[in-house]
């Protein structure tokens, strides 16, 4: 008698459920709340790379109109704790971070002072009448000058200015190098980026009757910011809320702790008003972190079929004047451990240092780390081709780790596992798209033209979803790396889930409830999610390291499926037969072979609730909690391909294809799942060709302060990006899925400068730096054909 | 973000913008569009007392097609874009005007505010001088008219005197069987020009009859490319020529280098651009 | 120390269908207005070179980066906002439906700025073929999307079969 198929979702491209709030004009950013009598922030930076502070005069902005207070970073000292990072490698020497300048400043962009006023335009008229005597100091903003002799210090216990150094590899490089037909060098560069999120970080905070306190924040990670802000301002964290509304974009950047959102929440207390601060977007370059900025020298010894047998990286990560949240982590667990790419590298020996520059901090930004390592060895292969002159593809091929290898641990080292994968596989179907011979047919007739065509190709694996949180503890990484997930069904079976996982423009409301229908089996329009308020969810570790799938996607998994079972055995009570013999699909507990009338989840649900017929000893509700640790991480993987045409006149790259086949195990909704394909994609070509932080050596100055310097793309600016999957489940987690979100963004740039350089082939041009800007290709062409001419 | 205090006034006509400009020609200033005034008050690099608001005067406004052709200054690139009539005399008004900005600051910039702006990466500033435009400028004590190619005089300074409003950009009616073109490079972050050229031609007979190339963005003012132009008259549009005129066009700019591109790289695209313009018109 | 004796402006303008009237400093910016003064939060500030279009309203038929624009400049105008493109909560704007339907929004903060560029877009040219729709989209920033399913829903809403370039 069954009228019914087993609900799924998953796999289904379903529209968002959160769009019409969006394109309606009703979203909820931070900035739209407004608290009656609130008071406005205005921050006075330092406009000098690195100087003494001896003076700070605040007489004529107190006296403005409209001026409630004005304070300096002696005023605050010892009120409110140090910024302490919060992922600190073993051995890291961390300098001290006071939340306002105290007596020097070490980048353009350094609180120096404050100003609190009745309207952000008086605030902003006041922060121009303080007065601050600076001594400017020599400055460095170059990791590589950083850690010559004599360089200038910026901090008395970084000598060197070094915080950290890290090592990590396997074999014996050495003996890889003296067996190998030849070894070449290559001297890489990631450009230092700047995230920009469209919605700038703008907090509120708002004191509460009961002594409590409510922020309002754009956090990736709510929780973790309670207990950041709890332990530096000293407000203990359950009388602390943290809301983060809706969330303009945050790859990476809104997942730290900085000063303003320290600041809000003490003048908050202080003055027992709300308290707003509002950053403009030329403020954020140099408020906000920066990403990328390393330098690494490659070694690579190969044979002479290409085989690669050993690499040697010697990575400099620019972390800016302080050590931000997570900053001794990026450029050396996430970076070097996974400089041998997609690729069977056996001999491995990699060291990494990070180092601190009058810049603005740098932490992570979507892939944070990983694509760094995959440019390592992006790069280091595509050189090998290059030189060789074999095929870029049949180079990779032979390279590859293979299906049968995972588990596989990368130069047999302690601490990077790749689950599963087929590179094989998603290279054949990227070429297969791409229609690799004829454009490679192509690009050989159109450059016996004089056309400069190219293709490229890059392939990746990395690890997401940072977890467990043991294993991470052992990385200096113990903060946890589970995620929270509750299920909670009430008295008529509708379902609402408190996950600690925060979208930014993710989908969760959609994806987290296509995982939870289909293990509930009832429609999705009966499955609400919550998330982002830490008052309302239980627990959290939020959204970064493209883990909100893999981590917090399978606790709701884990949570709905024991709801399920609670819900089977009531079921199985009040139908009076073994529950064994229950079966439950489509929302309809029934006995299959007999002609017992079928339950519906909702009764199941409103027996759980009024609970007077429950099974001896149960509790009632229909209410699962957990705190989900995976038992590891999943290894996505992939193969991009571009195709350019490079105008040798101008410098120009256009870009006429770009293919990208993704593996990241299930996909819950191949819609959302392309989406970010597509704007990770667009961010890895933004950084090979337009983006880049600039300073200028010699002051300290940020050259690209606002969006008329530093180019984010425009939709003129890009192709279509043909996204593709491929589908190898993880075994590390219940739903089989891997992290999706950063994949673009570390494929794309060695992708890019691969086609370019293959454009520039018959140059003899061998490397790149990016971005490849117009200017840039050009110089490199012209070097190039002043070379041939001598 | 947030401009410094100041006041407004919204002029009702030329000379009542004319009498507050005199007040106090250092602390009030004009406005029209406001797409490069406002953006330069948020970021707080300029303070002015008063803002005289001239969008409303009509007869800055308009164009005119007849035996001359008047443009009012406070015209908008999109209604420069958008003239049908404009477009069949002098199509690069068309070509320069979608090169930019975007949309949005299409429907509110004006050619007036750019021209009186004399950014050197502007568009139109080359236009008006390729195509022999003279500038018509009303001040307290008269008017007068001045050609494009003397008005630019250096980075943001143009001879515009204290107290004078530019009312309208007049231009001679082209030659039957003038040609025209437009190229730019364009700045990937600000949109602006890192090199434009803009080309006039007419042929007679396969030779060049009368040829005009200005050029802005790479240099500090946008300038006439005169060498370039003397050479190619009575010649034909042959592939050496316009090398030669490219090249005479390279030498003759004094580039400027800045983080994004330094001054080769402007100079080479001056001579490709050009090359690239000149050799589009031959034959279109 | 400047003396603030800044008179306040009235400003009447006509948004989303609705007479407003404000009293403000010149140097209000029209966004400000209509976000801090007439709590139209929709329309949003994504940078201050006038570049990202976050803050693209209609003022008298014409799409308007309202962070560049004096509150006071626009007095006696008609200005649509995002907010008025669904009155009431009806039927979603053929705009509004095509970008959900193509999953055009990720953060959805450039979104409404967006959808004020796309309507005038269509307006002026209804069948656009993709690279006079991103041509068309030059003056907003989407750091989401990678402007690939915002291009889509775009050649969705073309009167016609695609065009080709
Ligand atoms: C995002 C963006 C991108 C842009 N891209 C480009 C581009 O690619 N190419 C380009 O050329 N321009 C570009 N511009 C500039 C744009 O074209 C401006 O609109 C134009 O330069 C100024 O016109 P306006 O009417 O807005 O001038 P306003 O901002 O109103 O005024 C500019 C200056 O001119 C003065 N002024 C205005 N009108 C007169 C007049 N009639 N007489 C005397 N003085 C006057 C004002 O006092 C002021 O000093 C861009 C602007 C923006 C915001
Ligand atoms: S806020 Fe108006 S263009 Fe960015
Ligand atoms: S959807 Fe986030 S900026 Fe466009």
């Amino acid at each position: 008698m069954t009228d019914t198929t087993a609900i799924r979702y998953v796999g289904q491209s379903l529209r968002r459920r959160e769009d019409f709030k969006f394109v309606t004009g009703k979203g909820r950013y931070s900035d739209d709340i407004k608290a009656p009598g609130m008071l406005h922030i205005a921050v006075l930076r330092s406009p000098h790379a690195h100087a003494i502070i001896k003076h700070v005069d605040l007489t004529v902005a107190k006296a403005a109109p409209g001026v409630r207070l004005a304070l300096s970073g002696t005023d605050l000292a010892g009120k409110i704790g140090s910024i302490v990072p919060n992922w600190i490698i073993p051995g890291t020497k961390v300098p001290d971070r006071p939340v306002v300048a105290i007596d020097r400043v070490r980048f353009v962009g350094e609180c120096v002072a404050l100003v609190v006023a009745e309207t952000q335009a008086m605030a902003h008229d006041a922060i121009g009448l303080i007065d601050v005597d600076y001594e400017t100091l020599p400055s460095v903003v170059d990791e590589e000058a950083a850690i010559r002799d004599g360089a200038p210090q910026l901090h008395d216990n970084v000598p060197n200015n070094i915080t950290t150094i890290y090592k990590i590899g396997g074999g014996d490089y050495g003996k890889a190098a003296r067996e190998a037909d030849q070894v070449i060098t290559l001297r890489v560069a990631n450009n230092r980026l700047i995230p920009t999120c469209m919605e700038t970080r703008s907090i509120l905070a708002e004191p509460n009757v009961d002594g409590s306190l409510t922020v309002y924040l754009q956090s990736q990670v709510p929780h973790m910011h309670r207990r950041w802000i709890a332990d530096t301002v000293g407000i203990s964290e359950h009388q602390l809320r943290i809301v983060a509304p809706d969330i303009g974009g945050g790859f990476g950047a809104k997942m730290h702790l900085y000063p303003e959102e320290l600041l809000c929440p003490y003048l908050a207390r202080l003055l027992g008003v709300p308290v707003k601060w509002w950053e403009s977007r030329s403020e954020s370059h140099q408020s906000t972190n920066h990403g990328r900025a390393h330098t690494e020298a490659l070694e690579i010894a190969f044979r002479n079929d290409g085989k690669v047998l050993g690499l040697k990286v010697e990575t400099l990560g620019n972390v800016g004047a302080y050590l931000s949240n997570m900053a001794s982590g990026g450029p050396t667990v996430n970076t070097i451990n996974f400089g041998t790419g997609a690729y069977k590298i056996e001999h491995y020996e990699a060291r990494s240092r990070v180092v601190v520059t009058n810049t603005v901090p740098v932490d992570a930004y979507r892939g944070y780390g990983r694509p760094e390592g995959a440019y390592i060895a992006e790069r280091a292969i595509d050189a090998v081709a290059r030189h060789l002159n074999l095929d870029q593809v049949e180079v990779r091929r032979l390279n590859f780790i293979q299906p049968a290898d995972f588990p596989y641990r990368p130069y047999s080292g302690p601490a990077t596992i790749y689950d599963s994968g087929n590179y094989e596989g998603c290279l054949v179907k990227a070429m297969e798209a791409f229609n690799y011979d004829f454009r490679s047919a192509e690009r050989d007739q159109l450059r016996a033209k004089g056309r400069y065509r190219g293709i490229g190709v890059a392939a990746y694996t990395h690890m997401c979803g940072m977890a467990p949180s043991r294993r991470l503890s052992l990385i200096g990484f113990n903060r946890g790396g589970w995620e929270s997930a509750r299920v909670s069904v009430d008295s008529s079976g509708r379902v609402t889930i408190f996950s600690g996982s925060m979208s930014q423009g993710h989908g969760h409301v959609t994806s987290l409830a296509q995982i939870a229908a289909d293990v509930l089996q009832i429609p999705i329009e009966d499955i609400d999610v919550v998330q982002g308020d830490t008052r309302q969810v239980q627990a959290g570790h939020g959204t970064f390291n493209s883990r909100s799938m893999a981590v917090g996607g399978s606790g709701v998994h884990v949570s709905s499926t024991r709801v399920v079972a609670k819900a089977k055995k009531i079921a199985a009570g009040m139908l009076e037969v073994d529950e064994a013999d229950v079966s439950y699909q489509a929302g309809k507990f029934s006995v299959p072979g007999t002609d017992i009338a079928s339950l519906k989840f909702g009764t199941v649900a409103r027996m759980a609730h009024v609970g007077h017929q429950l099974p001896d000893g149960m509790e009632p509700g229909l209410d699962e909690t957990v705190f989900y640790d995976p038992k590891g991480m999943g290894a996505p993987s992939g193969v991009h391909m571009a195709y350019v045409d490079v105008d040798p006149e101008t410098g120009i790259v256009d870009i006429l294809d770009y293919v990208a086949v993704d593996d990241a195990g299930t996909i819950i909704n191949p819609l959302l799942a392309a989406g970010q394909i597509h704007g990770g994609v667009v961010q890895g070509i933004a950084q090979a060709l337009y983006e880049e932080v600039s300073y200028d050596a010699d002051t300290g100055q940020l050259m690209t302060g606002s969006l008329l310097d530093y180019a984010v793309p425009r939709a003129e600016h890009v192709p279509s990006i043909r996204s593709l999957f491929q589908e190898t489940p993880s075994p590390t987690n219940p739903i089989g899925v891997k992290g999706i979100g950063e994949s673009g963004s570390i494929a794309a740039p060695p992708c890019m400068v691969h086609a370019v350089l293959d454009a520039l082939s018959p140059f003899g041009i061998k490397h790149l730096d990016m971005p490849m800007t117009p200017p840039r290709v050009w110089s490199a062409i012209q070097k190039a054909r002043a070379g041939a001419d001598r | 973000m947030i401009p410094a205090s100041f006041d407004y006034v919204r002029a009702t006509s030329l000379s009542h913008a004319i009498g507050l400009l005199q007040d106090d020609p250092d602390g009030n200033k004009l406005v029209a569009g406001g797409h490069t005034l406002i953006p330069t008050l948020k970021l707080r690099l300029a303070s002015p007392a008063l803002l005289i608001d001239i969008s409303g005067i009509d007869e800055l406004r308009g164009i005119e097609v007849a035996d001359c052709i008047r443009i009012g200054a406070l015209t908008t690139h999109a209604e420069l874009l958008a003239s049908k009539p404009l477009r069949e005399v002098l199509p690069i008004f068309h070509q320069a005007a979608d090169m930019i900005a975007d949309p949005q600051v299409r429907n509110r910039g004006t050619i007036g505010g750019s021209l009186a702006n004399a950014d050197p990466a502007a568009d139109w500033p080359a236009v008006v001088i390729a195509l022999k435009g003279e500038l018509e400028l009303a001040g307290p004590t008269r008017r007068r008219r001045i050609a494009a190619r003397d008005f630019f005089v250096d980075i943001m300074t143009t001879a515009l005197e204290p107290g004078e409003v530019l009312v309208a950009i007049h231009m001679p009616r082209p030659n039957r069987g003038a040609k025209f073109r437009y190229r730019k490079i364009r700045h990937p972050a600000s949109g602006y020009a890192v090199v434009g050229v803009a080309a006039t031609l007419c042929l007679r007979d396969d030779i060049v009859s009368e040829v005009m190339i200005a050029i802005t963005g790479a240099t500090s003012r946008a300038f006439a490319a005169d060498s370039a132009s003397t050479h190619l008259i009575g010649k034909p549009l042959s592939t050496e020529n316009i090398a030669m005129a490219a090249s005479l066009t390279g030498e003759q700019a004094e580039c400027l280098s800045d983080h994004y591109a330094s001054a080769d790289y402007r100079k080479h695209l001056v001579k490709t651009e050009v090359s690239r313009a000149l050799a589009s018109l031959n034959g279109a | 120390m400047t003396d603030h004796t800044e008179e306040l402006h009235v400003v009447t303008v006509d948004v989303n269908g609705v007479r407003r009237t404000a009293s403000v400093e010149a140097r209000k910016l029209l966004v400000h207005l209509l976000r801090d003064d007439l709590g139209l939060t929709g329309t949003h500030v994504g940078c201050d070179t006038s570049q990202c279009g976050a803050c693209t309203v209609d003022i008298d038929g014409q799409a308007v980066k309202s962070c560049t624009v004096l509150a006071v400049m626009t007095s006696g105008s008609s200005i649509t906002t995002i907010e008025g493109l669904a009155r009431g909560g009806g039927a979603l704007h053929p705009v509004q439906a095509a970008f959900h339907e193509h999953h055009a929004l990720q953060c959805g903060f450039c979104t409404p700025g967006m959808i004020m560029s796309v309507r005038q877009m269509l307006g002026q040219n209804p069948n656009p073929t993709e690279s006079e729709i991103r041509h068309g989209l030059a003056g907003n920033i989407c750091r989401c999307t990678g402007y690939n399913n915002i291009v889509r829903a775009v050649q969705s809403l073309a009167s016609e079969a695609p065009r080709h370039d």
